[in-house]
């Protein structure tokens, strides 16, 4: 670790934290229907979208009708996507003529997008058209964060309405998150990045000649080794910089190219990789603010973004601390030369010009929130270092959190939270006035249970089948056991980074993370609706001196504890028979 | 809390042998499924106890297994179930002792019906049905609840109330109301019942005390569903595990498995909650407080606003006599002389606190009325003075108006500086009343309520708690005010009529507060129904007793206070407990995951931070602990956590600090303590 390094974080999450006023205020003005300076230009480009497609701006729903609304614009838009991909090869903006995506691939990348996860069991260059990359991928994400931003708000209204049977009207609150939030900031930040050296254009492939030819030697199936020389390398393009703003806007995280943020071409500079991070937390933190503002206890806003920073520094500091140690059996082989060969500390699968600070930053800012873009290959980490993506999601994806699902995700630990410690005040729970009854904490326990279950039961089943589940690990002992729980987390934390070292381009994964991708969003939405649906029908209980307080430090420290504690709890055992068993084992000299 | 009641809380110590003894044989009749499956975390418990069960003799047939361990924790899985089941019985072995001396009370009388014809019929009290006229002489058991139509008696009710002390019921009013079991001591009454057999107000009393029909609360039902969701989160993660642990080669035996479950699900709580509720229910009916649900219980913890009747429960029942005010020209004496001698006849508090005054101040000695050959004026509703003919003094006394009437009618009118002194008497919450002779006005006495001893700390105490206090008064808005500030209630209600009481808890209610308050009269009733929590008193009438949602027997309005603590009490122990429950699981995972695979992998050792033997006796001590913590924290589930009332913030810091905290530390030292006993004792 070293001074540099930590002036690196301080800066992010400073600026993090600076920004996040004016955004989340900014947003509450927005979904409050207040004047922005944007309305001359949006409002005449909402009246028209809403003349176009028949909706009512004024009508106002049930949660039911919230949430179906919500369903039925997914599931056409996941049909969408499925189509174009399949069809790429007889549409245009093909210049590489790729055939049409397989039925599985296509249905887990359709399912994978919609959620917000961005999984890719592909390789996109080679894979995907540029129109597929643009109609069927790009749009998801504007599309699926403007869905997490829309359900967050509907949460907050479920708190802040009293006696009332609505939260709102979906269609709106997607155009309304998509015009005014995500474009222009994704407009100005692909700009930028376009400075730095971001392609963004619809060329073929180019074609270059190696300054000194390659010699390549493999062995066939029949056994023979054959050797080819390379003389030319094939440099993909694509319309890259219009991408890259939403994906970590949106907290998307599906790369333009396979290496995702660690490609020149989607992350250039150390420049371009802090904005990367920086735009991350952008609408995550800000909803925070937007939430104490349309509560009207802005205390409590910085409260919860309070609880968020510390986990998110717990975080940062695991794993900078352990990518900053050399890795022990480089120490064993030669003491003397074990930083020269690992400068700084454990370099495998970093990128020079981010180092480990940079790497260490943007996976734990990565996999806080459900982006999943990575510029670095978390397999690679140390253990401890990769320990810290995994906890991070398998928390609930609640630090920051995705946009708008971090926050209704985080609402949930607060009631379950308020609930559990709100009885020791000697009053029946409550939150923000609401009471929080045998109803709400029923949801709240769905929506908790839908992490272990596809997780641990998805992780477990695959570890049971020696073929279709072992076959395509390619590490073994604990590290592939990681390897696999992270792929479940992933899904499910509708994160979508890769752990990498699995090759989940199979029927069996390709299924059963669609099926998890898909739980981990909408099984966990419609609980957390029915929630938002009956607090709105609440009355709200004044605050006296008796109330529940969750302005406080010590409010901070309890919804702290409970997120560990819940999350430490239920997947501990797992955890400790991989990345933790890993580590001890490491240390005595063993490595998988 | 009368004398008696505190007699009988001591009578009964928390682990009384007699019920105890009972307890004990209880908790294995609790064992059957059915009972079990109303606690899904217990009966998780109960299922992984079978299947080690069923797992040890098969083992034992084909030799495999460590049988001394698998034995070992079999047992205490057991006793686990033993250990929660103990307490559920513990906590209804007290309500049960208790409802055994009302079934005494509940024994068959003969009732002496009143027919048609009039004539009395003798008939076993049983056969009596609502609406029947009986008789009761002096010595007779009430033969069941009703209201006094005819007569008034002094009955003995302490075999319901404890309280030794006869009380008057008489017809009409709000003191009408008799209850089954008790006996008349004096005097003769005709009781119209009110309740069918089965239905009385003992047969509800025995029930509720019994537990026989114990609801599950709101709150307890969410809280089952918290507990019954992180059963099902648990339980994930130890199915799970096994397929985990065979890849890592490591596989675990079915007795290691669900030792870890029963750890990590919350059993402390879950084995304690149904002792806590019903633990909560007997302390009201120690203090003598009778709830008809364990809803209201809560919704006592819940109140934002109590609503207090001034009179009886802010200030003493009774004015006293505390200045005596001239007009001009008048000696402080003379008007002491014409106070005492009007008042003689007064048997009132109010006229009795006068004589005594004039006696204190001025050295006036009562004389006899019977030696002054005096007309005594008694007070009347026509002319609101009374007064005394005596040696040619013509002496009244009565309210401002009521004087300044008769002194006009005298051809006088009331000095200036009389009014003066009426209008500060009442501006600081005092009652004039205007002393007259001979159709000159000599001054005014001063009526004093007086604000019971440590009522405004306890005012304090509720503020600082969040919850504002108004006093309902029939005074004036001035008398009133001065009342509030000197008693330290946060607000009043003035020249309050039972419909300004009405709209107060609506006005309440629809700003989402809930409102406690108490009542005895008739006129009460809707206000008790319409309040969120309604205690009505057991002296009211049957309407106001139907109406409200508990009832209290010593009849103490003050009471309401007491019975908001012990429902914030009741909230706090499942919280405090649940908390603690959770935070334990800490440790249990340091302990047992590390002996899971320690053996495979030596390195994980490095975990087994508590130093613990060896893996066998690292599990066992979880486990031991897991089942013992539950019997430890029996005296705390039934008494409750200790409650002093500060703000919420306050109180959620400290319990935090006591119950997280703590649960997180305590079980790292206490299973460490079982490890070197087990190893000490080669048990493991």
């Amino acid at each position: 670790m070293s001074l540099n390094g930590w002036l690196q974080i301080t800066l992010f999450i400073t600026l993090t934290l600076l920004l996040a006023k004016p955004m989340g205020l900014y947003m509450a003005r927005v979904f409050e229907g207040r004047r922005t300076w944007l309305d001359p230009v949006l409002i005449p480009c909402e009246r028209l979208l809403y003349r176009l497609t028949g909706v009512n701006p004024n009508e106002e729903m049930r949660w039911t009708e919230y949430c179906v609304a919500m369903l039925v614009f997914t599931a056409a838009t996941v049909v969408l996507t499925y189509v174009i991909q399949r069809l790429q090869v007889y549409l245009p903006f093909n210049p590489q003529h790729l055939p049409g995506v397989a039925p599985a691939l296509a249905l887990n990348t359709a399912v994978s997008f919609s959620t917000n996860t961005n999984w890719q069991a592909y390789t996109p260059e080679s894979t995907m058209s540029y129109l597929t990359q643009m109609l069927g991928l790009a749009t998801h994400n504007f599309w699926s964060a403007a869905t997490g931003i829309a359900l967050a708000i509907a949460f907050i209204r479920g708190i802040v309405r009293r006696e009332m049977k609505t939260l709102g009207n979906f269609w709106v609150d997607v155009t309304r998150a998509t015009l005014w939030i995500l474009l222009p900031i994704s407009i100005v930040l692909a700009l930028v990045y376009t400075s730095q050296g971001v392609i963004d254009n619809l060329k073929p492939y180019t074609t270059a000649t190696l300054v000194q030819p390659m010699t390549a030697t493999s062995t066939g199936a029949d056994g023979k080794t054959t050797t080819s020389t390379v003389t030319t390398q094939t440099i993909a393009q694509g319309p890259t910089a219009s991408q890259e703003s939403i994906k970590e806007l949106g907290t998307n995280g599906g790369g333009f190219f396979n290496a995702n943020s660690a490609h020149p071409f989607e992350n250039p500079t150390p420049l371009t990789n802090f904005l990367e991070m920086l735009s991350i937390l952008l609408i995550p933190a800000g909803l925070v603010v937007t939430l104490g503002k349309m509560v009207g206890s802005p205390k409590h806003g910085w409260a919860v973004l309070a609880c968020m920073t510390i986990l998110w520094f717990l975080g940062v500091f695991t794993c900078y601390w352990a990518e900053s140690q050399p890795n022990p059996l480089y120490h064993n082989v030669d003491q003397s030369n074990s930083y020269m060969l690992q400068s700084g500390g454990n370099m495998e699968g970093k990128e020079v010009r981010f180092g480990i600070t940079g790497s260490a930053l943007f996976a734990t800012v990565t996999t806080d929130t459900s982006t999943g873009a990575v510029n670095s290959m978390h397999d690679s980490f140390m253990p401890l270092g990769g320990l810290v993506p995994m906890v991070n999601i398998l928390l609930g994806e609640v630090i920051f959190g995705g946009v708008g699902s971090g926050l209704y995700g985080i609402i949930v630990f607060i009631i379950i939270s308020v609930f559990i410690a709100g009885l020791m005040v000697g009053r029946t729970p409550e939150y923000l006035g609401k009471k929080i009854e045998a109803f709400d904490v029923k949801m709240a326990m769905l929506f908790l249970l839908i992490f272990p279950l596809v997780i641990l039961g998805f992780s477990a089943v695959s570890l049971l089948m020696p073929n279709i589940g072992l076959g395509s690990l390619s590490n073994h002992g604990p590290h592939g056991l990681s390897e696999v729980l992270y792929a479940y987390a992933s899904a499910a934390g509708n994160n979508g980074s890769a752990f990498a070292g699995l090759n989940a381009n199979t029927n069996w994964y390709n299924y059963s993370l669609a099926v998890t991708m898909f739980f981990g969003r909408f099984m966990m939405i419609v609980p957390m609706l029915a929630i938002a649906g009956n607090l709105a029908g609440k009355k709200i209980t004044p605050e006296t001196a008796g109330t529940f307080p969750v302005t406080t430090p010590t409010f901070t420290v309890l919804l702290l504890s409970v997120i560990i504690i819940v999350g430490a709890l239920t997947f501990f055992p797992a955890l400790s028979l991989g990345p933790v068993l890993e580590h001890l084992l490491l240390h005595a000299g063993h490595a998988f | 809390m009368s004398t008696a009641t505190q007699a009988k809380g001591q009578r009964r110590s928390l682990f009384d042998p007699a019920i105890t003894r009972r307890a004990s044989k209880d908790a294995l009749l609790k064992l059957s499924p059915s009972h079990m499956m109303k606690n899904p975390v217990m009966f998780v418990v109960e299922v992984g106890s079978v299947l080690t069960t069923v797992l040890l003799f098969t083992d034992l047939l084909t030799h495999k297994g460590h049988f001394v361990f698998n034995l070992q924790i079999t047992l205490w899985l057991w006793f686990t179930v033993l250990f929660a089941n103990f307490a559920e019985a513990m906590a209804e072995g007290r309500g049960k002792a208790q409802a055994d001396t009302l079934r005494r009370a509940k024994s068959e009388t003969t009732a002496y019906k009143i027919t048609k014809s009039g004539s009395i019929e003798e008939i076993p009290s049983a056969q009596l049905r609502s609406g029947d006229l009986v008789r009761v002489l002096a010595g007779q058991m009430i033969p069941g609840d009703g209201e006094v139509v005819e007569g008034v008696a002094s009955v003995d009710e302490s075999a319901i109330t404890g309280e030794s002390a006869p009380v008057i019921r008489e017809a009409g009013g709000d003191r009408s109301a008799v209850t089954g079991g008790t006996r008349v001591l004096s005097d003769e009454i005709k009781v119209r019942i009110t309740s069918n057999p089965g239905e009385t107000f003992l047969d509800r009393m025995i029930a509720l005390v019994e537990g026989a029909e114990r609801q599950k609360t709101p709150n307890e039902i969410a809280l089952n569903i918290l507990l019954a969701g992180l059963t099902i989160i648990f339980l994930l993660a130890v199915v799970t595990l096994q397929p985990y642990s065979v890849y890592s080669a490591a596989p675990q035996t079915v007795f290691v498995l669900v030792s870890l479950l029963v750890c990590l699900i919350p059993t402390t709580i879950g084995g304690l909650l149904s002792a806590i509720g019903i633990a909560g229910m007997d302390r009201l009916v120690q203090h003598n407080v009778l709830a008809m649900s364990g809803r209201a219980v809560e919704a006592a913890g819940d109140c934002n606003t109590l609503l207090l009747d001034k009179t009886g429960t802010i200030t003493i029942g009774n004015r006293e006599a505390c200045e005596f005010l001239t007009a001009p020209g008048v000696e402080s004496n003379q008007l002491a002389d014409a106070a005492q001698l009007s008042s003689l006849a007064d048997e009132t508090p109010e006229g009795r606190s006068i004589v005594v005054l004039a006696k204190q101040r001025f050295g006036l000695r009562g004389r006899e009325l019977a030696h002054l050959n005096a007309e005594f004026i008694p007070f009347s509703a026509t002319t609101r003075m009374s007064g005394i003919e005596v040696d040619g003094r013509s002496i009244r006394k009565g309210s401002v108006d009521a004087i300044s009437a008769y002194l006009v009618e005298h051809g006088s009118r009331l000095p200036d500086q009389v009014r003066e002194s009426v209008e500060s008497i009442a501006r600081s919450g005092g009652t004039p009343l205007v002393v007259a002779e001979n159709g000159r006005a000599l001054g005014v006495i001063h009526l004093k309520d007086i604000v019971k001893g440590g009522m405004k700390e306890r005012f304090d105490h509720l503020r600082a708690m969040g919850i504002r206090t108004v006093m309902i008064t029939g005074d004036n808005p001035l008398t009133a005010a001065a009342i509030a500030r000197e008693a330290g209630v946060d607000d009043f209600l003035a020249e309050a009529k039972p419909k300004d009481k009405m709209d107060l808890i609506k006005r309440e209610q629809a700003e989402g507060k809930l409102v406690a308050m108490t009542g005895d009269g008739t006129n009460d009733a809707p206000a008790l129904a319409q309040a969120d929590v309604g205690v009505a008193m057991n002296s009211g009438t049957q309407a106001a007793k139907e109406a409200g949602n508990m009832v209290d027997l010593d009849s103490n309005p003050t009471k309401l206070i007491e019975i908001v603590g012990i429902g914030k009490q009741l909230l706090m122990t499942r919280g405090a407990l649940t908390t603690f429950s959770i935070a334990n699981d800490v440790a249990k995972y340091f302990a047992i995951i590390p002996a899971m695979f320690a053996g495979v992998f030596p390195v994980m050792n490095k975990l087994n931070i508590m130093h613990l033997n060896n893996p066998q006796s690292a599990i066992l001590s979880a486990v031991i602990f897991n089942a013992i913590i539950i019997v430890a924290l029996i005296p705390l589930a039934l008494r409750g956590v200790k409650y002093r009332p500060m703000s919420a913030a306050a109180m959620l810091q400290r319990n935090l600090i006591v119950y997280g905290v703590g649960g997180i530390i305590a079980p790292f030292l206490g299973i460490k303590l079982i490890d070197m006993l087990i190893t000490a004792l080669h048990l493991a």
